[in-house]
């Protein structure tokens, strides 16, 4: 199998850098390398300023921010659950999400930060529920991961009903708004939303590498941990939590963009990466490209059309999915 | 060293206790075995050693400890356990993997030291599978798979080594390969403490079988002591006989067949 080497972390960063460079440039008006390097340094001709500075750049960053964090998310998830086939998406965490995001549009309530709080209180909601389901043993006290994970795909499912419901009698703006939950889109990026997302990344993601090394143990199976000096039962516990936080913050920034999590911690395995610290930084890394070239594509490929970017990751992870899933059998 | 006194394990909505008051003495330097048929509480204690079962009474010490009074980590530097079951979902390298032995030693945060790193050279040379470090988890035969799992256990650097039915599905060479790897750590001074169905080579390699029978002890001393017909023919309910084997003298258990008419 392949061993992860040094070096690879420089082309790991190059390959988002270039990428991000061409995502930059590329769109209605494309732009060349100089223009693009000319305008971040505020200098030259002022649209051009104003596309790279105002539109692009944090449209670019939120993508990138958005597929770090479900790349990590991802990464911590399939580990602590000892799972494949684990991402935000399939427990249930992301529709859980958008349920309380399009609550909040149906509801017609503004303001600032509610639809991220409505967003987190959905993803908790949901993580807590698919968790109550699956406790088992005495006085409840440990979790059965299988269970786990099918009771985070009902939830999933119960979730999406209850947007539909919602959005019966909604006016075609509340139902515009929350489509855009419920395909992903990093459209309306402000960088007032790339810095709250990129706090929400950095602080979540900062504690599941700091615990990385837990979920090396976990990984090993719950007795396994036990030997090794772990609480298995509340680490696990806490790790999906923080992992479905994650998930919750880019739900909020962008709306649903699955198989993201589940797709990325397979490159980055493949790559070599193995302990789960640089595992979940390369998966971060790798989530980054991955979503900024799928909204890359998203804007480019049928312009002036705009694509939902959850359909396209969507797009490249259920083939994915599905060839796990035969892996798996 | 492990002292069991009255311990009394039980679950939620069981009928009865799966440990229902044992007490034994695993000491250091000495090969102890559980025994006894399915369901006899074997597993049950390991559980409890590792606080995933409840201990309702009674204790367990290690050492001068007791331990509800040690934090998980504390016990994982005394006490190493290799677990009945271990499914490695995402294969690691078999240096890694045995170097997760020291999680108890460094926690979250702290890097190998000197020490660390040659506590799992050692343990990899010990288990006898130096030479497999450089493969990857899902690369090993089963025989293989349970030797790297013992040297990861003897990579915590704990004087207290449990194992729980270490050479299920293993064929005859690597069972035996397995039980010199222990009765060679107990002579280095482990206290090695061992569950297994095999009798007959448990009462050739442990210095005390415990044999417990529906959460109690049924009978416990030597191999000689534990080894009669009658009382394992009551345990386990099937006539047998023992007899001697060829090789050492050691108490054997030959089952007897009792033809079923359809």
């Amino acid at each position: 199998m392949t061993r992860f080497r040094g070096w690879y972390w420089f082309v790991l960063i190059a390959v988002l850098l270039v990428v991000a460079m061409i995502a930059v440039a590329r769109g209605a008006i494309t732009l060349s390398l100089t223009e693009v390097m000319e305008a971040l340094r505020s200098s030259g001709d002022p649209t051009t300023i104003a596309i790279v500075r105002d539109l692009r750049l944090p449209r670019m960053l939120l993508g990138a921010l958005v597929g770090a964090g479900l790349g990590a998310s991802g990464a911590a998830l399939q580990g602590s659950l000892r799972n494949p086939l684990a991402e935000p998406y399939l427990l249930g965490v992301s529709g859980g999400a958008a349920v309380g995001a399009v609550l909040v549009f149906a509801l017609g309530i503004t303001g600032a930060g509610a639809v991220t709080v409505a967003a987190f209180i959905g993803a908790v909601a949901a993580v807590a529920l698919a968790l109550a389901v699956s406790r088992v043993g005495a006085r409840g006290a440990r979790v059965d991961l299988r269970t786990l994970l099918l009771a985070g795909v009902i939830v999933g499912a119960f979730a999406n009903a209850t947007i539909m419901v919602a959005l019966a009698r909604a006016e075609p703006n509340t139902m515009r708004g929350a489509l855009f939950w419920m395909m992903g889109s990093a459209a309306d990026a402000t960088w007032r939303s790339v810095t709250w997302l990129a706090l929400s990344i950095f602080a979540a993601g900062g504690v599941l590498v700091y615990w990385a090394r837990e979920i090396d143990v976990l990984s090993l199976g719950e007795e396994t941990a036990a030997s090794l000096g772990i609480d298995a039962d509340r680490s696990g516990r806490r790790i999906f939590f923080i992992a479905a936080l994650l998930a919750a913050a880019t739900v909020a920034a962008a709306g649903l963009v699955g198989f993201v999590g589940l797709v990325v911690p397979h490159i980055a395995r493949r790559l070599g990466l193995r302990a789960h610290r640089p595992l979940v930084i390369g998966a971060a890394l790798i989530g980054a490209t991955l979503v900024v070239a799928a909204d890359l594509a998203a804007r480019t490929l049928a312009a002036p059309t705009e694509l939902p970017l959850g359909a396209i990751t969507a797009m490249l992870g259920v083939p994915f999915f599905l060839v796990q899933l035969r892996r798996a059998a | 060293m492990i002292t069991v006194t009255d311990l009394v394990v039980s679950y939620p909505r069981a009928a009865r206790n799966a440990v229902d008051g044992v007490s034994f003495v695993a000491p250091a330097g000495k090969l102890t075995a559980l025994a006894g048929p399915n369901g006899s509480g074997k597993s049950s204690i390991v559980r409890a050693l590792i606080r995933r079962a409840e201990v309702v009474s009674g204790s367990i010490t290690i050492g001068e400890a007791d331990l509800r009074t040690l934090s998980l980590a504390e016990l994982a530097r005394r006490v190493a356990v290799v677990p009945q079951r271990e499914e490695a979902t995402f294969p690691i390298q078999v240096r890694e993997y045995a170097a997760l032995g020291r999680y108890p030693h460094l926690g979250l945060w702290r890097t190998a030291s000197e020490v660390d790193q040659s506590a799992v050279a050692d343990a990899l040379l010990q288990a006898g599978v130096d030479d497999l470090a450089d493969r990857d988890t899902d690369a090993l035969s089963g025989g293989e798979w349970q030797r790297v799992r013992i040297a990861r256990a003897l990579a915590q650097k704990a004087p207290v080594l449990v194992l729980d039915e270490p050479t299920t599905f293993l064929d005859v060479g690597h069972e035996m390969a397995i039980f010199e790897l222990l009765y060679s750590l107990a002579g280095s001074g482990l206290a090695v403490l061992l569950v297994s169905h095999q009798l007959n080579l448990v009462a050739r390699f442990a210095d005390t079988i415990v044999l417990l029978n529906e959460g109690r002890v049924a009978t416990s001393g030597t191999p000689s002591d534990v080894m009669k017909a009658d009382r394992l023919e009551t345990i386990y309910g099937w006539p047998v006989v023992v007899s001697r084997d060829p090789a050492i003298g050691a108490p054997a258990l030959v089952p007897l067949r009792r033809p079923v008419s359809l």
